[in-house]
């Protein structure tokens, strides 16, 4: 089957009108995985964001936070997913295995972002009279900005990717139609169901390239 | 939960030929990107202009999920353990690429012209002093490519190639959470061990950094 095939295939899928309508429809199973993604997301980025940024700014506990988040990122997605669910069939248990892919980007970078701030900035605010929170708040964290953003990126594109996934065990979201078109023999399902899933992922990626613009300090994006 | 230790006391045999095979299906992919990713980085290096380009594609690859890529190639390689493969491989350039050109990058220009006045050529001088000097962070990269294929490996199951993803999948079917742990935690395992491999290579690799590490 040639590329052009694929594009044509796609295409069809896309336009033709059932797949917009009801349960199984675009904007339905759209919904499910941002939803699924969202939360994973929030969640992660509320542990992540905390713990990070606090081992970053103490200086303690930074190598046992870095060991245990290396070692969650070799935690099969897959198995976790489908271990809980075994155990526990509803939807809670794919988000938290999602919430546990998505922590050790965040955590990481937050961590090594806050840690390498030059300690000459650190104690220029700490000279302007800043006390411990106000030298993480105003200094440490906007200057570990983009390192920050960069994990939350990551995190949110192999969220958006994994949550998928969620389909196997017979969940919502895009992956519905790569499993189901799998299943089925459906090929044009499984084409247009990953079309939908690459494009959500590239939108993330051009959103967080937004995100960078407006939030990260003119004086860093002048330095680097 | 329970778990069924006579279960795995009795299957060690066919978990660990999966362990075997999920190894071969995560790390060639690895083997195979540093084998790309060597000279992409160096001609990225050498073309400044190349590097902006090659970024943003392994950027675009590596946003597509794993399973939407093996649904791709699996009507060009069909059922087969290329179409898990080459999805990793192209997974591994995107973490692979950029560790190379930085690693290059981190050769010192006064490095460089000592070993030009030393009489190196730009071979001689890339083979014996840039290439080792970028070590540490080539290797960085090739940990954390090779961690995330291990785990990756696992969602090839459903095109029938998943090494211990089999178990996952098993024990799902089955309802038998015994199996999904055992395999996770094998996964888990290799990748930790795989790791620490890689620590060892590349402490083998640069002697000279271990005194000032200690």
């Amino acid at each position: 089957m040639t590329v052009w095939n694929q594009i044509e295939l796609t295409w069809a899928w896309l336009t033709a009108s059932a797949q917009w309508h009801g349960e199984d429809g675009i904007p339905h199973r759209l919904l499910e995985h941002l939803y699924y993604s969202g939360v994973s997301l929030l969640f992660a980025a509320l542990i992540g964001l905390t713990l990070g940024a606090l081992v970053g700014h103490t200086g303690r506990g930074g190598f046992l936070a870095v060991s245990v988040a290396n070692i969650a990122r070799a935690i099969p997605t897959f198995g976790l997913i489908l271990l809980i669910v075994v155990i526990d069939y509803s939807i809670v248990p794919v988000l938290v295995a999602l919430v546990a892919l998505a922590v050790p980007p965040i955590l990481v970078n937050t961590y090594e972002g806050v840690r390498g701030v030059d300690p000459d900035a650190r104690d220029a605010a700490r000279g302007m009279g800043m006390t411990g929170w106000g030298v993480l708040w105003r200094a440490e964290i906007p200057i570990a900005l983009p390192l920050i953003l960069l994990g939350l990126r990551t995190s949110a594109i192999q969220v958006v990717a994994t949550a998928t996934i969620a389909a196997y065990p017979g969940f919502g979201g895009l992956g519905r139609y790569i499993i189901d078109g799998l299943a089925r023999k459906d090929y044009q399902l499984v084409v247009g169901g990953t079309f939908l899933v690459v494009a959500l992922a590239v939108l993330v990626q051009l959103a967080f390239a937004a995100l960078r613009r407006l939030v990260i300090s003119p004086g860093l994006a002048r330095a680097s | 939960m329970d778990i069924d230790w006579g279960w795995i006391g009795e299957h060690t045999d066919t978990l660990s030929a999966n362990a075997v095979t999920h190894l071969r299906l995560a790390l060639l992919p690895v083997l195979f990107g540093l084998l790309i990713s060597l000279p992409l980085g160096l001609a990225c290096r050498r073309w400044g202009r190349l590097y902006a380009p090659v970024l943003t594609v392994s950027n675009i690859l590596y946003a597509i999920p794993s399973i939407a890529l093996f649904m791709v190639f699996i009507q060009y390689t069909g059922l087969e353990p290329a179409t898990v493969m080459i999805p990793l491989t192209l997974y591994s350039l995107s973490v692979l690429v950029p560790n190379v050109v930085d690693g290059l990058g981190s050769v010192s220009e006064p490095v460089r012209q000592a070993a030009t006045a030393m009489g190196f050529g730009t071979l001689r001088r890339l083979v014996r002093v840039e290439l080792p000097i970028a070590v540490p962070i080539v290797i960085a990269g090739v940990r954390v490519a090779a961690v995330s294929s291990i785990s990756l490996v696992a969602i090839g199951q459903l095109i029938g190639q998943g090494g211990l993803g089999y178990d996952i999948i098993r024990g799902y079917q089955l309802q038998f959470p015994t199996q999904i742990v055992a395999a996770s935690v094998l996964i888990v395992a290799l990748a930790l061990i795989t790791d620490a491999l890689l620590v060892l290579v590349q402490r083998l690799l640069t002697p000279w950094a271990r005194g000032r590490a200690a």
